[in-house]
């Protein structure tokens, strides 16, 4: 099936919802950040001004919820931080420096790729509560007013860290040659696998033997 | 409307015109001499061509219930006892015209919401998008979307009456001279002869409210008992734009950018330095190196 340096990483369905849950992700966030800060409000004409960015804003975000709470259950077994994921977490610096031969064996996700994911479970519930709470002209009026107003607050700050949270994620598929093939075709270099997942790599490769 | 000068406009971060200095304006309420007509709601509607819907009787006098899109003014009724004696509190509602108003502080579209130089607050529908902004903003709980469109809505101050030397249609109107319009200087002038004469005939703790809290007002009230405010249907004793939203409209927003463009830079001189990471698929997979090009890269 796969070409024999090839190993299969991600099935079509999930490099699918993968990337339906990033093409809704751009369009709320290019929305949301109209709507952020004055010097972006020029993102509102992508949408089609300001008030179809108001309109469609939510129902986007909404559908990225969607999207995203079913790649979330998919992964979710595969993200439990461990004991080397801690250590990871503490080699911060080799990391960003490439020093990999210092770090502990990573499994099929290292301890940034799992944090990111709970930081964005955690990101897209708030933002999912929080956006509902002050969405017109529906369901706003039937929340406080001071309830309304923490509400925005809180949508603006896990809108941030989950934007600030995908750069990072952008960058790193980038900077690792051969993750970005990986989310688009499905298939990781064994090399690829071998140094940079080695006991995700170890996993897959008894599991054919077997 | 655009005859006056605009001096603030929302969401626009750089300066605006501010060099002709047009005297301040006020409405100044006189809430002691107010019988509760609603000629200034008829006026209202008749002015700016509104007509609300023909509501219910909910057991008060308030009538509409509440503000609306095409209720931009109201009556509101309050009575209570003071000294031992029952009061009928009749206060005319509003837009208060903050000299730092809360809803355009809030309001995320350009141009939307701007206060002219005389002081007047007011909504541009055309270029409203129907967010509710305003409505978090505001301290007074006075703006209020449409159904029809989905705009915000809220007294004018009669801007376009203001602009061409009249008097908002509600002062015209008022059959006791309960409502007073000038500059703002005059108003406060007029409003302590009021206060004096309030004192005299016992009212100890009359008083004008100029909420200091969002700047002060561009519509005032003379005050039975300016100590008590929220005895006239729950006016806020010390309005100010909530703490959230200064939060969320103020330093966190250009610091908000900032990060994401420290993130950006960050992550393009580490790829400057660093390269990019590669594994060569080499033949034989044992013999697969590590590559990062760059001054600490490990060229084999």
């Amino acid at each position: 099936m796969s070409q024999p340096n090839e190993i299969e990483r991600y099935t079509a369905s999930q490099r699918s919802n993968h990337w339906m849950v990033a093409i809704l992700f751009i369009l709320a966030a290019l929305s949301g950040l109209a709507l952020f800060h004055p010097a972006l409000f020029w993102l509102s004409n992508l949408f089609g001004g300001g008030a179809w960015t108001r309109i469609l804003h939510p129902f986007l975000g909404v559908a990225m919820f969607l999207f995203f709470l079913i790649l979330a259950l998919r992964f979710w077994k595969h993200n439990h931080l461990t004991k080397n994921d801690r250590k990871w977490l503490g080699q911060i610096g080799d990391v960003i420096a490439g020093n990999d031969d210092k770090l502990p064996p990573v499994g099929r996700y290292n301890a940034g790729q799992k944090l990111l994911f709970w930081v964005m479970i955690l990101c897209m519930l708030a933002l999912l509560v929080t956006g509902v709470m002050f969405w017109r002209p529906w369901f706003a009026a039937s929340f406080s007013i001071d309830l309304v107003r923490l509400a925005a607050l809180i949508h603006a700050f896990a809108a941030w860290v989950l934007i600030a949270g995908i750069m990072v994620h952008i960058y790193a598929a980038f900077w690792v040659k051969g993750t970005m093939r990986g989310m688009l075709t499905g298939k990781v270099g064994r090399a690829w696998a071998r140094h940079h997942h080695p006991e995700w790599y170890q996993e897959v490769t008894e599991e054919k033997r077997s | 409307m655009t005859m006056l000068d605009i001096q603030r406009r929302s969401a626009t971060t750089t300066e605006a015109p501010q060099v002709r200095h047009l005297p301040k304006i006020a409405k100044l309420i006189d809430v002691s001499t107010c019988i509760g007509c609603k000629a200034c709601q008829v006026a209202c509607m008749e002015w700016n061509d509104l007509r609300d819907e023909v509501g219910k009787n909910v057991g008060v006098y308030d009538n509409p219930a509440d503000l609306s899109d095409q209720s931009w003014t109201l009556m509101r009724f309050s009575e209570t006892e003071q000294n031992g004696k029952l009061e009928w509190l009749i206060r005319k509602d509003g837009c208060m015209h903050c000299a730092d108003p809360g809803c355009l502080k809030a309001c995320p579209s350009p141009g939307a919401i701007i206060q002219y130089s005389n002081g007047i607050v007011d909504f541009q529908q055309d270029q409203c998008i129907g967010c509710g902004y305003c409505i978090q903003g505001c301290p007074f709980n006075i703006p209020r979307i449409s159904k029809k469109d989905n705009k915000a809505y809220k007294c004018s101050l009669c801007s376009d009456r203001v602009a061409v030397g009249q008097a908002p249609a509600c002062v015209k109107t008022c059959p006791t001279g309960a409502i007073h319009f000038g500059t703002k200087e005059d108003m406060q002038d007029y409003a302590e002869e009021r206060i004096t004469d309030l004192k005299a005939r016992g009212y100890q703790n009359a008083g004008l409210y100029d909420p200091q809290g969002v700047g002060g007002t561009h519509v005032m009230y003379v005050l039975q008992h300016a100590d008590q405010p929220e005895l006239y249907a729950n006016l806020p004793a010390n309005p100010k734009i909530a703490a959230t939203v200064s939060l969320w409209k103020g330093i966190t927003k250009p610091l908000g950018l900032a990060g994401f463009g420290l993130i950006a830079l960050g992550a393009f001189f580490h790829f400057i330095k660093r390269g990019r990471k590669e594994v060569h698929e080499d033949e034989d997979d044992q013999l697969a190196i590590v590559r990062q090009s760059g001054s600490n890269g490990r060229d084999a």
